[in-house]
């Protein structure tokens, strides 16, 4: 691995200086097209539609924030996201950390069958389900409410979820869980007063990435939420368009608003959100 | 005799492994998680099939039609369309995700200055909502704000505006993807090049293998594994692709996805062949997993 600087000599510079050239390409294709359009978003309408377009900006305006703030739909829209990606997640790990316990640390049998359905799930084209969700959910009368929408995110972030504990529960110490039986405490014991409290950083990794998930989806979103009271951001910005005409400047600011608490999540939490998400890969 | 006597001693086995207390809590905190997957996703795809083999709607049940449903989602041009659609997108986008993603893998697999912003800059793209990122990129390739093509007609490679034209928003629907995904294939194909000894490398250049002998008998053979896994998972979501081309080009773009999206919600008259679509998804879906794990032998152990 450290070959490259290892060797030293011209080539190795040389070599050096080719790697971060080729880093610096990389990460300004990765993060360039965002910071292009937060510039779209803090520029006047009349530099905006300027031609030839400005690279630096010249002028800076808050009015498409404001627009976009002083909107009812928009603010509502957002409470709707929180609600949403909050209680999934909220109901993800209750419903996940007991199940990855039970499969990271009890004995039972059809412990495979059990993994093989829950991990099916993320191998599952979740468009599948619509047109037959849609109709029970009709039926149900929870179409257009909250409760279509965790439900379905619910089930989709599942996998993920316990995939995710399982992998942080197996490398906690069996010896603590074992003494707290010895002293006689119960398997449900053991698990709310030992493993809960030792896996908080594993579970908050995992309460990340399921959040993240129950804020992005739009499909599910899209197909069983009809109105301004119940729609997320993800479904009400693309609809924009309808809304104002043909205002790019307040469609790239509200894409801004939206992105931006991922954007934090994920500068904060990188170097957790990276062992989790690749946890899976390398052991699997 | 023989299959009773059988079926008693499994039932007796099964009965074992309830009475047990500590298995039988096992079980009880396997089970909420699994009952709600199987009524939210298992039966549904049951329902689905059943639907799909009537004239229903989304708002009354029909009766039983046979085929017809698949017959008219054959003929649909709609579908056709999102179908090729479909598979053109997932082949191209697929293929470059790849080459570019084990690419950076390879060259970032070493201890280096401004790892972490190298990670942030894998993760950002990553953790936008699509439907937002393909927003974004509309705003970016309008023809008149947009950046790219700007620069496109300045340089004289378009003319025409690129969001007027299915075959240039297709393309564009592509490139957007490779953006979004590559840095995540990266990391995946990055997790597995790290699980290799170094050792291997090492004994391979004192026996005289050179760059290409160690990429090809050793790297590749070794992160098998790895790829089969990023590849698959890319492949089927590719496949299922919705969210991008809504964003992109507002319904203009069919796929697979945006067909069963129009039944249930946009079409009345389309609900039958819609649901057919939906049904057409998962059976293809189902059997390109298959085929990575049958044909190309990738492993699917959840145990350790």
């Amino acid at each position: 691995m450290a070959s490259a600087t290892a060797r030293g000599g011209s080539g190795g510079v040389l070599n050096l200086v080719l790697f971060y050239v080729f880093l610096v390409i990389f990460v300004l294709a990765s993060v360039l097209p965002l910071i292009w359009v937060f510039k779209m978003s803090i520029v006047t309408k009349s530099e905006l539609y300027a031609s030839p377009p400005t690279i630096v900006p010249n002028t800076l305006s808050t009015a498409e924030y404001a627009q976009i703030f002083s909107d009812s739909a928009f603010q509502k829209a957002l409470i709707n996201s929180t609600i949403i990606a909050s209680v999934t997640t909220v109901i993800c790990l209750l419903l996940g950390s007991i199940a990855a316990y039970s499969i990271a640390r009890l004995r039972f049998r059809f412990k495979a069958t059990v993994m093989t359905l829950i991990l099916a799930i993320s191998f599952f084209p979740a468009v599948a389900i619509i047109a037959p969700l849609f109709i029970q959910y009709s039926q149900l009368g929870i179409i257009n409410t909250y409760a279509s929408v965790i439900i379905t995110d619910t089930v989709f972030a599942l996998p993920l979820t316990i995939w995710l504990l399982v992998a942080f529960f197996r490398e906690l110490p069996r010896d603590l869980e074992d003494a707290a039986k010895v002293d006689g405490a119960t398997t449900i014991q053991a698990f709310r007063k030992v493993i809960v409290p030792l896996a908080a950083p594993g579970v908050f990794t995992t309460a990340i990435l399921t959040f993240i998930y129950a804020w992005n989806e739009f499909l599910f979103a899209n197909t069983f939420l009809f109105d301004q009271s119940t729609q997320p951001v993800t479904v009400v910005i693309p609809n924009f368009a309808t809304i104002y005409t043909v205002d790019y400047g307040a469609q790239a600011a509200a894409a801004v608003v939206v992105t931006v608490p991922l954007v934090i999540l994920v500068l904060i939490f990188q170097r957790r959100i990276v062992s989790g998400l690749t946890a899976g890969a390398v052991k699997g | 005799m023989t299959t009773a006597s059988n079926e008693k001693k499994g039932r007796s086995r099964i009965w074992e492994e309830f009475a047990d207390p500590e298995r039988r809590t096992a079980y009880y905190m396997v089970l909420p998680s699994l009952l709600i997957i199987v009524i939210v996703a298992f039966f549904p795809i049951l329902y689905g099939i059943v639907l799909s083999l009537t004239d229903s709607t989304a708002a009354a049940f029909g009766s039983f039609v046979g085929f017809e449903n698949y017959v008219e989602m054959f003929q649909d041009p709609a579908f056709l369309e999102g179908l090729s659609n479909t598979v053109i997108f997932t082949v191209v986008s697929v293929t470059l995700e790849f080459i570019l993603g084990l690419t950076i893998a390879l060259a970032i697999n070493r201890a280096f200055r401004g790892r972490g912003l190298v990670r942030a800059a894998i993760l950002v793209p990553w953790a936008f909502p699509t439907v937002i990122s393909a927003v974004m990129w509309r705003l970016m390739f309008q023809d008149r704000i947009g950046i790219i093509q700007y620069v496109a007609s300045t340089i004289g490679i378009i003319s025409e505006p690129i969001l007027a034209d299915r075959t240039l928003l297709l393309i564009a629907a592509i490139l957007v993807d490779v953006w979004k995904t590559t840095p995540f294939m990266a990391l995946l194909l990055l997790a597995g090049l790290q699980v290799i000894p170094n050792d291997v490398y090492e004994a391979a250049r004192v026996d005289g293998a050179n760059v290409y002998q160690r990429f090809f008998q050793i790297t590749l053979p070794l992160l098998k594994g790895a790829i089969l896994v990023a590849v698959l998972f890319r492949t089927l979501d590719s496949y299922r692709v919705y969210d991008l081309f809504y964003g992109m080009a507002q319904r203009e773009l069919e796929s697979l996805s945006t067909y069963v999206y129009e039944g249930v919600r946009i079409s009345q008259l389309q609900f039958g062949p819609g649901n057919a679509a939906a049904v057409f998804i998962f059976v293809t879906s189902f059997l390109l997993a298959l085929f990575f794990i049958t044909v190309l032998g990738m492993r699917t152990s959840a145990e350790e």
